[in-house]
C-alpha cells in the first residue's frame, strides 16, 4: 500500500568528513598547533629555520662557486662554497696518487663492482647464489689483479699510491664481506658449550671491544712489524683491512649474539630432535632466523665500518677524507678562506650519501622479511 | 674452479705480504728490484711529491742516488711516506729499505733504536717563524706565545728546554701530523711555529704570502740531518754512507752530471778513483765499479742536488752556510776515495 | 627403573670421533694449540726482533724526566716532570672531555630523542634531519670541521669577540673570568654538603612517609628550596667574598681568568653532537618500547599525567635505554682518543704519540693505553652487570 515511512529503502550519500578534519588547516591544526605549547614549538622551530636556511643556502648554492668557477670567484669577498675546487680535484679524491693513464683499471673496477653489487641488492633479481659467489670471490680477486697490476702486461701500481675514495671503498667492502662471517663465527663462539672456546671468543671480543679503533691500527702500523719475523713484511693496505675487520668483527659478534639469545630454546631442541648436527642445526635453523632478528644492527655495524674507514691514515693510507685532507693543505692554487671547508663538506656528502643509503636499504630490507618489531 | 681460485686468492694476500730472507739488505734490495725509501709526507724541497705526483727533494735524491749505485737506474725506487711516529719502526721492521726523511741524529737513537745514522747530509737548527705584523724581533720575547709543534720529535724537547733555560712562559699546541701543525700556525692558532730552520723555510714558500712570515735570527739548537738504516748490516751501511762520500766527492772534484762523461777521459786520479776508471771501489760495496758514475750521471752532485731543491734559486731559498763543503767555509767533507 | 635401563641399553655405539664429547675436546685442543702457538710465535718473534735490533725494553723509562711540555694540564706539569705524570695527566685530560661530554650529549640526545617523538611536525622533523645528517658522518671528520674551519672563522686576539662578564672568545680559546673564593668560604662548601645531606634525608623520609601512610611530600620543590637557601645564608652569614680574576689582554694573548683552549671545545663539541645523535636513538627507541597498554593502565588507575610519566614510563623506558645508553658513553670516551688528530692532549695523544715517540718504547705505552681503555671497560660492564641485575623483570 504506503511506505511505512519509518525505514529507508535507499542509502544517504556519504557526506563528506568535516571540514576542520582535513586539508591543510587541518592538518596544521592537529600537528602544528594543536596546544599553546605546541603553537610556541612551532614559531620556534620556523624562527630556527628562517636563521639558518638562508645562510645554508646561500653558503651552499646561492653564492657558491660553480664547477666551472675560477679561484679568484673563490677567493671573493662573500664568495660561499668553492665548488669549482671540488671539481679540479676531483681526479686525486677518488682515485689517490693512482697513476693517471691507468685511471681506467679502477674505473673497471667501480663498474664490475656495481654490475655486481645492484642485482645482489634487489631481491628480485635472478641467479643470486651465483652472483654472490661473483661478487664475494671472484670480483675481490680480479679487482687485485687489476689495480695492482704485474699480470698480463698491467704496470705494476704498488698500494702506496693508491687513494682516495677508491680506497675507502676497497677497505669497507673486504671489511664487511670479511668481518660479517667472523663475527657470525664469534658469536657462536661465545655461545658455545666447549669452554675453551669460549672463553677464547669471549677475550677476544671484550679485549677489541674495550679498545678504541685507532688504538688497534696504531698497533698495526707500529706494533706488528714487531710480532713478525725478521724480514717479513705486510702491505699497509692489509694491515687497515685486517685492523678495521678485526674491530667490526667483535661488534658484530655482539649484535649476532642478540639475534641468537632471542631465539627460544624451542628452536634448539627441535632441531636436534631432528638429528641435525651442530652445523645445520646453526645453518638451517638457528642463524636464518637470528640474523633476520638483528639486521638493523648488522647495517650499523655496516655504516660504522664504512665511517671508520676514515681512520686509516693512522697507517699511512690516503683514504677520501685524508685525499681532501691533503689537497686542503696542498694545494696552493686553489688556496681561498672557503676551500678547505669545502673539500671537507664534500667529504662529508660523499659519507652521508653511502651511510644514508646502507641505512634506508636496511630500513627497506627489514620491512620486507616483516621482521622489524611493530609497535 | 676451487683450487684456482684459492691458488688465486692466496697470490693476492701473498702479493700484500714480502719475506725478505734474513741476509743482507743489499741483496734483498737487488733481488726486489727497488729501494724502498722512507721520506716525510710532504716537505718541499726536502721530500714531497710535485704537482704530477712524482717525489722531489734532497732526501729523495739520497734514495734516487742509492738506486743509481745498485742498479744504474735512479729511478729504481718506490717511496713510502711516514709520519715522525711510525719512521723507526718501519725502518728497523725492514719496511723501508733507508730513512731518508729530516731525521735529526741523536745519541739515544743512534744508540738505543736498532738504527744507525748514515752521515749529516744537511746540518740544520731549529728556529722560529712568526707573523711580521707581530713585531717580534728575537725569540726571547716570545714568552707567553702560543707555539705550534710537531709531537714526538727533537723540535719539541729543544723548544721546552729553551724556555726553560730563559725562563720564559711555555705554551704549545701540539700535533701528530706535521700538516696539521702547518695549518694550526696559519689558521692563527699559535704566534709562532717551531721546527728545523731549513723545514720553515720550505713550509714558508707554501703560504699564501710568505712575506707575511719571518723566521728569527735565534737558531737553538743543532739538528744534524741525514739518512737513516738498519743497525747491523755493514754492508748496506757502507753502501748509504759512500754514496753519501760520493755526492759531496763530485762536487770537490769538479764533477757534475753535465760533464760526468767528459770526466771520465780526466787525468785526475782522484776523479779516475771516483769514477771507477781506475782501482774498482765498487765491488767491495756490492755494486758495480761504475756505481758514483752512475750516481753523478742520474743524480748530479751535492750541489746540484742541494742548488735544485733547496739552494737560493728556489722557492725554499737555503744559502748553502754550513752545508758548503770544508773548502768553501763549511763542514760537509768527505774522506778521500782510495 | 626399567626405562632407564632401555636408554642405558639403547646408548647409540658411536665411532670415537663422532661423539660430540670427544669432539668437543679436539676442537678446543686445536684451538687452544693454535692459541698458544701463535702467542708463542708473536712473542718468540717480537723477542726476536728487539735483541736484533738492540732496542731496549722496560718499564724504566716512566721515572725518566719527560722533557716536553704538556700546555693543558689538571695537575702542575712542568718539562722537569716524570713519564708516569706524563701517564696521569693524559688519563685526567680523557676522562675530563670523557665526562663533561657524557653530560652534555645526554642533556643533548634526551631533548633531541624526545623531539623525534614529538606530535609537532616541525620539531620532530628538524630532530629526524640532525639525527640522520650527524650519525651518517665520521666523527674524524666532523672533528676536522669544527676545529679548523671553525678555528679559521673566529677573529684573531687582538679582535676578540666581547661577550658578557669579562669573557672573551678568539682563535685561542674562550676565556672566562676565574672565581677565587677568599677563606671564608670554606663555609659556604659545608653549608652545600650539609644541604645536599638534609635533601638526601628528605627523600628517604618522605618515601617512608608514603609507603607507611600513602600521603606525599612535595621532595622536589623542598630540595630545591633547600639547595638554594641554606649555602646562600651560609655565605651570607659567614661574611665570605668571592673575588673574580678577570682575563687580561697581555701581549700574545689573555692571561689569568679560566681558558679554555680550541682543541678542548672542539673536541668536547664534536663528540657532544656526534654522541647525542645516537643517544636520541636510544632514547626514542627505549620510550617507544614502552607498551600503550601501560599508559592506558595508568590512566585507568587514576594516575595524574606527571606521575604516569615518572612512575610509569620513565622506569620502563630506562630499562631499555640505560644499556645502550651506557655504551654510548663509552664509546665517547673511546672517541675521544680522536682528540689526537686535533691536538688535544688526551690519553691517546701525550701517551701514544709524543711519550712513544720520545722514549721509543711502543709496546710499553701502547699496552699501557689500552690498559687504561680496557679499565674503563670493565667498570662500564661491571656497572652494567649491577644495573641489569637490579632492574631485572622478576617475573613468575
Amino acid at each position: 500500500m504506503t511506505d511505512i515511512g519509518f525505514v529507508r529503502s535507499d542509502m544517504v550519500s556519504a557526506r563528506p568528513a568535516p571540514h576542520r578534519t582535513t586539508g591543510a588547516v587541518a592538518w596544521a591544526r592537529k600537528n602544528l598547533f594543536s596546544t599553546p605549547l605546541d603553537t610556541g614549538l612551532t614559531i620556534l622551530g620556523l624562527l630556527f629555520l628562517a636563521w639558518i636556511v638562508p645562510p645554508l643556502f646561500g653558503f651552499f648554492i646561492g653564492n657558491a662557486v660553480g664547477p666551472n668557477g675560477t679561484v679568484e670567484q673563490c677567493r671573493m669577498e662573500n664568495a660561499g662554497a668553492c665548488w669549482a675546487y671540488i671539481a679540479a680535484e676531483m681526479e686525486f679524491f677518488i682515485y689517490g696518487f693512482y697513476d693517471i693513464p691507468e685511471h681506467w683499471r679502477p674505473n673497471i673496477v667501480f663498474a664490475l663492482g656495481a654490475l655486481l653489487f645492484v642485482p645482489l641488492l634487489i631481491p628480485k633479481a635472478p641467479f643470486k647464489r651465483t652472483n654472490a659467489v661473483l661478487f664475494i670471490v671472484v670480483y675481490p680477486i680480479v679487482s687485485y689483479f687489476l689495480l695492482a697490476g704485474g699480470v698480463f702486461g698491467l704496470k705494476v701500481i704498488p698500494t702506496e699510491k693508491w687513494g682516495g675514495l677508491l680506497v675507502t671503498l676497497i677497505i669497507s667492502v673486504i671489511g664487511i664481506t670479511l668481518s660479517f662471517p667472523l663475527g657470525v663465527i664469534l658469536a657462536l663462539g661465545r655461545q658455545s658449550q666447549l669452554p675453551i672456546i669460549k672463553t677464547v671468543c669471549v677475550g677476544f671480543i671484550e679485549l677489541i671491544r674495550a679498545v678504541p679503533l685507532i688504538t688497534i691500527l696504531f698497533m698495526a702500523s707500529i706494533m706488528l712489524p714487531l710480532f713478525m719475523p725478521q724480514g717479513m713484511t705486510v702491505d699497509k693496505f692489509l694491515r687497515a683491512i685486517v685492523g678495521v675487520t678485526l674491530f667490526t668483527s667483535a661488534y658484530m659478534a655482539e649484535v649476532v649474539r642478540g639475534g641468537l639469545q632471542a631465539i627460544p630454546r624451542g628452536q634448539y631442541e627441535a632441531a636436534s630432535a631432528l638429528g641435525l648436527g651442530y652445523w645445520k642445526r646453526m645453518w638451517f635453523i638457528i642463524l636464518p632466523q637470528a640474523l633476520k632478528h638483528v639486521i638493523p644492527g648488522i647495517v650499523n655495524n655496516f655504516i660504522s665500518l664504512f665511517k671508520d674507514t676514515s681512520l686509516v691514515y693512522i697507517v699511512g693510507m690516503k683514504d677520501l677524507l685524508e685525499a681532501v685532507k691533503t689537497k686542503n693543505d696542498t694545494a696552493l692554487e686553489w688556496q681561498s678562506g672557503n676551500t678547505a671547508t669545502t673539500g671537507y663538506i664534500f667529504a662529508a656528502m660523499v659519507f652521508w650519501v653511502f651511510c644514508f643509503g646502507m641505512s634506508r636499504y636496511s630500513i627497506y630490507m627489514e620491512r620486507r622479511l616483516n621482521t622489524g618489531y611493530k609497535r | 674452479m676451487q683450487k684456482q681460485l684459492v691458488a688465486l686468492t692466496a697470490t693476492a694476500i701473498l702479493g700484500l705480504t714480502a719475506v725478505s730472507a734474513q741476509a743482507a739488505i743489499l741483496d734483498d734490495v737487488k733481488a726486489k728490484g727497488y729501494v724502498q725509501c722512507g721520506v716525510t709526507g710532504g716537505v718541499p724541497g726536502f721530500s714531497a711529491p710535485d704537482s704530477n705526483n712524482v717525489w722531489t727533494g734532497i732526501e729523495v735524491d739520497f734514495c734516487r742516488a742509492m738506486a743509481a749505485a745498485v742498479f744504474n737506474d735512479a729511478e729504481a725506487v718506490r717511496y713510502t711516506s711516514l709520519t715522525s711516529q711510525e719512521r723507526f719502526t718501519a725502518l728497523s721492521a725492514g719496511e723501508v729499505d733507508v730513512l731518508s726523511r729530516t731525521t735529526t741524529w741523536t745519541m739515544s737513537r743512534d744508540t738505543q733504536l736498532g738504527i744507525s745514522f748514515v752521515g749529516t747530509m744537511f746540518y740544520d737548527g731549529q728556529g722560529f717563524m712568526v707573523r711580521k705584523a707581530d713585531g717580534i724581533e728575537s725569540a726571547l720575547d716570545l714568552s707567553g706565545a702560543a707555539i705550534c709543534i710537531e709531537s714526538g720529535t727533537t723540535t719539541e724537547l729543544n723548544a721546552a728546554d729553551y724556555f726553560a733555560a730563559n725562563s720564559m712562559e711555555f705554551n704549545t699546541v701540539v700535533f701528530v701530523d706535521q700538516d696539521e701543525v702547518v695549518k694550526a700556525y696559519e689558521d692563527g692558532r699559535c704566534d709562532v711555529y717551531t721546527t728545523d730552520s731549513s723545514a720553515l723555510a720550505a713550509e714558508r714558500s707554501k703560504f699564501a704570502n710568505p712575506d707575511d712570515h719571518i723566521i728569527l735570527p735565534e737558531i737553538i739548537s743543532k739538528e744534524p740531518l741525514g739518512p737513516v738504516v738498519r743497525a747491523g748490516d755493514t754492508q748496506w751501511f757502507n753502501l748509504a754512507r759512500w754514496t753519501y762520500f760520493a755526492l759531496l766527492e763530485a762536487e770537490e772534484l769538479g764533477v757534475t752530471s753535465a760533464n760526468v762523461d767528459e770526466m771520465l777521459g780526466s787525468d785526475n786520479p782522484a776523479i779516475k778513483r771516483l769514477l771507477g776508471v781506475e782501482g774498482d771501489f765498487g765491488t767491495p760495496l756490492g755494486v758495480t765499479k761504475d756505481w758514483a758514475y752512475q750516481i753523478i750521471k742520474s743524480v748530479g752532485n751535492y750541489a746540484e742536488s742541494y742548488d735544485r731543491n733547496v739552494g737560493p734559486a728556489t722557492p725554499i731559498g737555503l744559502e748553502r752556510g754550513l752545508n758548503a763543503l770544508w773548502k768553501d767555509g763549511g763542514i760537509q767533507y768527505a774522506p778521500p776515495i782510495r | 627403573m626399567t626405562t632407564r635401563e632401555l636408554g642405558h641399553d639403547a646408548a647409540p655405539r658411536v665411532s670415537f670421533f663422532n661423539d660430540p664429547k670427544i669432539r668437543g675436546y679436539i676442537y678446543q685442543f686445536v684451538v687452544a694449540a693454535i692459541l698458544v702457538g701463535f702467542i708463542a710465535w708473536i712473542i718468540g718473534n717480537t723477542a726476536a726482533n728487539l735483541a736484533a735490533q738492540n732496542k731496549t725494553t722496560g718499564f724504566d723509562f716512566l721515572w725518566k724526566t719527560a722533557g716536553f711540555d704538556i700546555s693543558f694540564s689538571l695537575l702542575p706539569w712542568t718539562r722537569a716532570s716524570y713519564y708516569w705524570e706524563a701517564f696521569l695527566v693524559g688519563i685526567l685530560n680523557t676522562m675530563l672531555v670523557a665526562f663533561i661530554g657524557i653530560i652534555f650529549a645526554t642533556i643533548l640526545g634526551f631533548t633531541i630523542g624526545i623531539a623525534r617523538l614529538s606530535s609537532n611536525f616541525i620539531v620532530s622533523s628538524l630532530a629526524t634531519v640532525y639525527v640522520e645528517v650527524i650519525r651518517n658522518i665520521p666523527l674524524l671528520l666532523q672533528l676536522f670541521f669544527w676545529y679548523f674551519a671553525v678555528l679559521k672563522a673566529m677573529p684573531a686576539v687582538r679582535d676578540s669577540i666581547m661577550l658578557p662578564f669579562d669573557s672573551f672568545i678568539n682563535q685561542r680559546g674562550i676565556m672566562v673570568p676565574r672565581p677565587i673564593p677568599d677563606e671564608q668560604f670554606g663555609f659556604t662548601w659545608i653549608g652545600i654538603a650539609l644541604a645536599i645531606a638534609a635533601v638526601i634525608a628528605l627523600r628517604i623520609w618522605a618515601k617512608r612517609r608514603l609507603e607507611a601512610t600513602g600521603q606525599r611530600f612535595p621532595v622536589f620543590l623542598t630540595g630545591l628550596a633547600i639547595l638554594i637557601i641554606v649555602p646562600t645564608v651560609v655565605f651570607a652569614v659567614s661574611g665570605a667574598s668571592v673575588s673574580f680574576e678577570i682575563p687580561v689582554l697581555e701581549r700574545f694573548n689573555f692571561k689569568g681568568g679560566l681558558q679554555i683552549p680550541p682543541e678542548f671545545a672542539a673536541l668536547l663539541f664534536g663528540l657532544t653532537i656526534y654522541t647525542a645523535a645516537f643517544i636520541a636513538e636510544t632514547v626514542r627507541g627505549g620510550i617507544q618500547a614502552v607498551n600503550h597498554g601501560q599508559t592506558e593502565a595508568a590512566q585507568s588507575l587514576g594516575l595524574k599525567e606527571n606521575d604516569r610519566l615518572r612512575l610509569v614510563i620513565i622506569p620502563q623506558a630506562m630499562r631499555v635505554i640505560i644499556p645502550p645508553l651506557t655504551s654510548q658513553y663509552l664509546n665517547l670516551t673511546k672517541n675521544s682518543s680522536l682528540g689526537a688528530a686535533i691536538g688535544y692532549q688526551e690519553l691517546f695523544n701525550v701517551f701514544g704519540g709524543t711519550s712513544l715517540n720520545q722514549t721509543g718504547r711502543a709496546i710499553e705505552c701502547i699496552a699501557m693505553v689500552m690498559l687504561v681503555y680496557l679499565t674503563f671497560s670493565l667498570l662500564t660492564s661491571m656497572f652494567m652487570n649491577w644495573y641489569n641485575a637490579r632492574v631485572a623483570l622478576v617475573e613468575r
